[in-house]
């Protein structure tokens, strides 16, 4: 679950990080009051999408009045930013943070912090390169990026924090400074259940102290079940419409760009599917993981997402029943099929126990259900299928 | 021989008389699976499918003698779960919920690595099963057959199609590990391997992966050097979008990092065998043991 930028700025605040000032504007007239508020001569207004690359697509503009400051807002509230990290229809703006002026700065860091996999470890990874995307630095200069791992029996230390405070060229006060920032985000990313933090830049102000001028995190879904307050600012609008229908009935659906609808048992299997389907010439329109039980109910909440895509011109159903019997399957699918009156072809293919009592009954269903054999028998049919429309 | 169970396992059932633990318990019975007994604090002194129920895994080990444990118990209780397993002396533990939080995972680990000599399997899996042995989680017993041919997963349904490929080829599995796909799991594919190259009973190895971190590039450099057995791998995903949890915790490409083509390329580089195609797990397999003269 991702939070805004200045949900996460005042999360971390709440963790002694220093963050760059800024009000949240719903509005025109909030936004010329935010400028006022915060009374320099200049300040900056940010679009608070759940995307990177703000910047570059006009989400993140540097006013000098109230008037332009209401202006910007209403340019951007209410409308689709589209970011490079966006799809094509871009994230809605809801909402502006109005956020003090405070270039130039003498310096741009990055600093952030993921659970690293291989270590098993929450690891830091810092940078005198920041203002730019990580991903670059770490292709083209490797060198500049300094990791510390965290060990979770004593958490991190302040003398790891000096270590890479030192490494940044910091100096004096801002030692201390960068120990607190370091160890409070630490706090944060243990106490939240953090997947991604990052602050990006991490600036050095004129006067040389520290500031978040923007502040990422992403949390651990797995973990929203012990953090009501955090998982009370998920902002549902940024989601996927069609994702999020999904979760309430605990699918799991991602829209793809495909029109070859796909209901499939287990994400490994799904994910195969839709490369199957792709080896075949056909394009997925969609993952969907329907999950451990493929009851009559499950299976019409399936078919409704997948059909809501008005780009889905057929139907792939591979479903490998474990325990659940194949007949069983395969007349929930035809109830399913009646009920939400489906008229795209639908090919199925079941495998497990009664697997061939399970097809028997879609031939014999008398709707457009073909049965498949195989996992290359299923995905050619269903791209055939598309192919003679 | 087989790694980790087989038909002298002794395993214990923690969350036993909930739903899912009652369920699986029955199946693997049915199996031939040696479940002796199992855990649900308050309803120890009772009995559950003629079995005994324990108030603790202490208790439970002690009166049993059990080796191994399946976990059931819902996802905010797996950390707990673990670590009295570990502390009552189980050398397995095969964690079958999935939801469980990264970071308990990351304790999880790090408490079970400081103990040494006990296995972590999952979470987020559908479990290990020898065939004609032992059946340790969710997966379907009849679709399996004792073989000689390892599989290592991330997947629960992908690997079934590796079985029942596998099964009908005529070859078997010696033992199915599934390592669930969670980020931090117990088992990684490189301890599958390992444990393979040094099974008698396994031929050769089928490896599946998924999008989502560097597992299976680690695991390719790994059995570059380490195994010697042939090896056929799959990685599922490619049509996957960047940025987004495709199901499992672990399925995600993230920072343009742990894409399908970058695993394929590892293996190419390892010079593993691998197959595009989920329906050609079997077939690779066979054409590769022929090019071997094994087949």
């Amino acid at each position: 679950m991702n939070l805004h930028e200045y949900q996460a700025k005042e999360l971390l605040a709440k963790y002694g990080l220093p963050v760059q000032q800024g009000i949240l504007a719903t509005n025109g007239e909030e936004a010329a009051a935010a400028f006022d508020q915060m009374g320099g001569k200049f300040a900056v207004i940010k679009a608070q999408v759940h995307a990177g690359g703000r910047g570059k697509a006009g989400g993140v503009k540097v006013v000098k009045s109230r008037e332009e400051a209401a202006d910007v807002a209403n340019g951007l509230i209410g409308k689709n930013l589209i970011t490079y990290q966006t799809d094509a229809n871009g994230q809605p703006v809801n909402s502006v943070l109005v956020c003090e002026d405070m270039y130039p700065v003498q310096r741009e860091l990055y600093l952030g912090a993921v659970v690293d996999r291989s270590s098993r470890r929450v690891t830091f990874m810092a940078s005198t390169e920041g203002g730019v995307e990580i991903e670059e630095v770490a292709h083209n200069t490797p060198e500049k990026i300094l990791k510390v791992t965290v060990d979770p029996l004593v958490g991190l230390l302040p003398f790891q924090a000096r270590d890479v405070a030192f490494a940044l060229g910091l100096e004096g006060k801002q030692i201390n400074e960068f120990v607190k920032l370091m160890t409070g985000a630490y706090q944060a990313f243990v106490e939240n259940d953090f997947a991604l933090f990052e602050i990006n830049p991490l600036a050095i102000r004129g006067d040389g102290s520290l500031a978040c001028v923007d502040a990422k995190i992403g949390i651990d879904s797995n973990a929203l079940y012990r953090l009501p307050a955090v998982a009370a600012l998920r902002d549902k609008s940024q989601e996927n419409e069609r994702e999020l229908k999904a979760s309430e009935f605990d699918l799991n659906y991602v829209a793809l760009e495909g029109n070859i609808g796909c209901m499939v048992n287990g994400a490994g299997l799904a994910m195969a599917t839709m490369d199957i389907i792709k080896l075949k010439g056909g394009q997925p329109a969609n993952f969907l993981d329907v999950g451990g039980g493929a009851t009559k109910e499950r299976v019409i909440e399936a078919f409704k997402l997948i059909l809501a895509d008005p780009s889905v011109k057929g139907v792939l159903i591979n479903i490998f029943g474990g325990i659940v019997r194949c007949d069983m399957i395969a007349e929930a699918i035809i109830a399913a099929v009646k009920e939400v009156n489906v008229t795209v072809p639908v090919v199925v293919r079941l495998e497990g126990n009664n697997a061939e009592l399970g097809a028997k009954l879609l031939d014999e269903s008398g709707l457009q259900l073909i049965s498949a054999q195989g996992l290359n028998d299923a995905a050619e049919k269903i791209v055939a299928q598309l192919a003679a429309v | 021989m087989s790694v980790l169970v087989n038909k002298n396992t002794k395993v214990l059932v923690q969350g036993f008389t909930g739903k899912n633990g009652t369920f699986h318990s029955e199946q693997a019975i049915a199996y031939g699976t040696q479940v002796v007994g199992g855990v649900t604090p308050g309803k120890g002194g009772s009995t559950h499918l003629n079995l005994p129920v324990f108030n603790t895994m202490k208790e439970a080990v002690r009166e049993t003698q059990a080796d191994a444990s399946v976990i059931y118990v819902p996802a905010p209780f797996v950390l707990d779960s673990i670590v009295e397993a570990v502390d009552a002396g189980i050398k397995l533990i095969v964690t079958i919920t999935e939801g469980v939080p990264t970071l308990d995972m990351l304790k999880a680990k790090r408490y079970i690595e400081q103990t040494g000599g006990v296995r972590l399997i999952g979470p987020n899996c559908p479990g290990i099963i020898t065939p004609g042995e032992c059946k340790i989680g969710i997966m379907p017993g009849h679709i399996h057959q004792p073989g000689k041919i390892g599989i290592v997963s991330r997947s629960g349904t992908l690997t079934y199609e590796a079985v029942a490929q596998t099964t009908a080829a005529g070859l078997g599995q010696s033992t199915c590990i599934g390592i669930g796909g969670d980020p931090i799991p117990g088992t990684s594919h490189i301890d599958a391997l390992e444990l393979f190259q040094n099974d008698p009973q396994t031929e050769a190895i089928i490896m599946i992966g998924e999008i989502g971190g560097t597992a299976e590039e680690e695991a390719a450099e790994y059995a570059k050097a380490h195994v010697t057995k042939p090896i056929v791998g799959y990685i599922a995903g490619v049509t996957a979008p960047k940025g987004k949890r495709m199901g499992h915790a672990g399925a995600i490409i993230s920072g343009g990092k742990g894409t399908a083509e970058e695993k394929f390329a590892a293996f190419e580089k390892a010079g593993i065998r691998y197959t595009r195609s989920p329906a050609e797990l079997g077939s690779t397999m066979v054409a590769l043991l022929k090019e071997k003269g094994m087949l």
